[in-house]
């Protein structure tokens, strides 16, 4: 169940030029969250910006009650996130939306990431691992300081293929250039989350090769909790009906999704 | 003061709600949605999202877009439909103790008569809020709303067929607030709700292009309160019909100023966004100025404001 909870941060701090990391004590959300949620983040106390962020669940560790999140600063609302500090509180709801479907254990999962599109990835990879699943993580950014979450992920156990544009470290090139024709797709599972040209071409390998995956979409949101109707996207072009990023996503299963 | 001696209770023309407190239309679904996180018995009234005769897909996103201290909308009106709210959302509500307030919305006067003719007699619905910021298909697509003797039309047919309360909901985007307010009220009114969004727009510097795929929307939030306001406070002093007043409360404070400019009730929107449990705060928050200040009945401080 979602709730309302002020969080106390207990570390904030800046990982990329533009990246933070926030770690916050939320026991009774931590205990809630999915992989794949999100929270809904008040980024001040002020009439302006007024509306709450979506963020994605980062990281939780739900025995010490705390909740991570990666954030670029891209606006008025993450800029504002990155003057709190530590012993302050952070105003969140959550977990909302529908997260990751966890494959049976003797599945190979790859989870494609782009930019901060990582941070979703990060605790689906946690929560693979502990299943038992073999987990490898393909991660592009524009450069090698960008690549902010290979550390969390080979912590967690998930070995992590670094992509940059400018050949700063590991491949250098788009992070599908990494897709390779599978042996054995069937025993494959593939989750994306970045810019949507990535993704549409991780969701063209899934669709080639048959591969069971999902997406997570963003979409401009107000409520966060399916009440608004903001939040609409046509997954496909010619379907009639709008879904809600907010409660019938953020994941969608890659095959119902038209980019 | 003692708690049990407070009434906060209220009656917006017939309509009773056991606090002032309401949710406004479109910002909180059909409760549900929020049910994890208030307690909806302690509510004034719940307004349902607008209904239209049939189901109604609404606009191609982008839908929503923050302002300075505020947000455009255009929905468009997504809906199941009349009967889908009927059979699935409204038994939800009817299970709770609160008061329901429907929503609806047509374009012609033939649809608003329909869906006040439905809505008769279905158990559980206190009163009719009639959206009246719809374009009237017969009129070359001008709002109802904007137009007093539509206005007064629209509230006419809807009381001929409905039994129920009739509030109808007044926009802002009009001239002469008090014009529209005189109509309402000829058309037989019970209450009026105001003030519905105020229509703005945005435009992206990079593509050159309005923001929101219906290019207008509705502002609402605390950018819109002083308007609010303003017309609540011009209408209490003309009109004689009660009013549930909103537009940007985000606080009680906020609340007590829209009751002492003479909304009766207030209705909370954009902020159920920003505080989920916003309408629960607010009426906490009143019981506590009414403890404070020894008002037993919070009709003392309607209009108060109003200088006559
Ligand atoms: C489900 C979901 C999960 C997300 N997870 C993360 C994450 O883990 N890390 C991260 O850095 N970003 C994430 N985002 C994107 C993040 O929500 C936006 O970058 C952020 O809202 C920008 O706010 P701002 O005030 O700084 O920017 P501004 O551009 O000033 O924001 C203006 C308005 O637009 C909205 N907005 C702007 N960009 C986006 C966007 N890409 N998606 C949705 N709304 C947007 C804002 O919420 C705000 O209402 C996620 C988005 C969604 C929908
Ligand atoms: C996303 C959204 C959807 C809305 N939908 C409706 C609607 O269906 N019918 C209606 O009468 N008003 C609708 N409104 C208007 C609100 O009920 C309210 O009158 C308005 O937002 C002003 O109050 P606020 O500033 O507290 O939000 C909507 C507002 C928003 C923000
Ligand atoms: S953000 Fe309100 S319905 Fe999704």
């Amino acid at each position: 169940m979602p709730l309302q909870e002020n969080g106390l941060v207990i570390n904030h701090q800046q990982v990329a030029q533009d990246m933070y990391i926030m770690e916050f004590m939320a026991p009774a959300v931590a205990r809630e969250c999915q992989p794949g949620q999100f929270l809904h983040v008040r980024p001040g106390n002020t009439n302006d910006p007024l509306l709450r962020r979506p963020l994605s669940i980062y990281d939780a560790d739900q025995e010490k009650g705390s909740i991570s999140l990666l954030y670029r600063v891209v606006g008025a609302g993450t800029s504002l996130m990155t003057g709190i500090r530590e012993n302050d509180y952070i105003d969140i709801v959550g977990p909302l939306g529908r997260g990751f479907t966890l494959p049976a254990p003797s599945k190979t999962a790859l989870l494609v990431g782009g930019g901060v599109g990582i941070a979703p990835l990060v605790y689906l990879g946690r929560a693979l691992i502990q299943r038992g699943c073999q987990v490898t993580a393909m991660m592009g950014a524009a450069n090698e300081n960008q690549l902010v979450a290979g550390d969390r992920l080979l912590e967690i156990g998930v070995p992590f293929l670094p992509v940059t544009m400018d050949g700063s470290r590991g491949y250098p090139g788009m992070v599908t250039d990494l897709l390779v024709p599978p042996v054995y797709p069937e025993e494959i599972v593939i989750y994306t989350c970045g810019p949507e040209p990535m993704m549409a071409k991780v969701a063209e390998y899934a669709q080639r090769y048959d591969i069971w995956g999902e997406v997570s979409l963003e979409e401009h949101m107000a409520c966060g909790v399916g009440a608004c109707l903001g939040c609409a996207r046509r997954l496909k072009a010619n379907d009639e009906a709008y879904v809600k990023v907010c409660k019938d996503g953020p994941v969608f299963n890659i095959m119902d999704v038209e980019f | 003061m003692e708690k049990q001696d407070m009434d906060l209770t209220v009656n917006l023309g017939g309509i009773i709600m056991k606090n002032p407190v309401a949710v406004a239309s479109g910002t909180f679904g059909y409760g549900r949605e929020y049910e994890d996180y208030l307690d909806i018995n302690g509510l004034g009234a719940v307004i349902v999202k607008g209904t239209t005769l049939e189901p109604r897909h609404g606009n191609p996103p982008v839908r929503i877009f923050e302002t300075a201290a505020g947000m455009l909308n255009a929905i468009g009106l997504e809906n199941p439909g009349v009967e889908v709210f009927l059979n699935q959302h409204l038994p939800y509500l009817i299970d709770k103790d609160v008061t329901v307030i429907a929503n609806i919305a047509g374009n012609t006067i033939e649809e608003y008569a329909a869906l006040a003719a439905r809505l008769e007699g279905c158990k559980g619905i206190a009163g009719i809020e009639l959206n009246i910021s719809c374009p009237n298909v017969k009129q070359g697509g001008l709002q109802f709303g904007t137009d007093p003797v539509m206005v007064r039309d629209v509230v006419k047919t809807v009381k001929a067929n409905t039994s129920l309360p009739v509030m109808p909901k007044l926009s802002p985007n009009v001239t002469n607030i008090v014009e529209i307010a005189l109509a309402a009220q000829e058309g037989g009114a019970d209450a009026l709700s105001m003030i519905n969004t105020l229509m703005g727009m945005a435009i992206n510097v990079q593509t050159r292009k309005p923001v929101l795929a219906n290019v207008f929307g509705g502002l609402s939030g605390p950018a819109i309160k002083p308007v609010a306001l303003r017309m609540i406070y011009q209408v209490h002093q003309e009109v004689d019909l009660p009013i549930l007043g909103g537009g940007g409360i985000m606080n009680t404070l906020d609340a007590l100023e829209f009751m002492m400019a003479g909304a009766t009730g207030i209705s909370i929107g954009t902020g159920n966004f920003v505080n989920p449990r916003l309408a629960y705060d607010i009426m906490v928050g009143l019981q506590e100025y009414m403890q404070e200040n020894q008002i037993n009945n919070l009709n003392e401080i309607v209009g108060i404001a109003v200088q006559k």
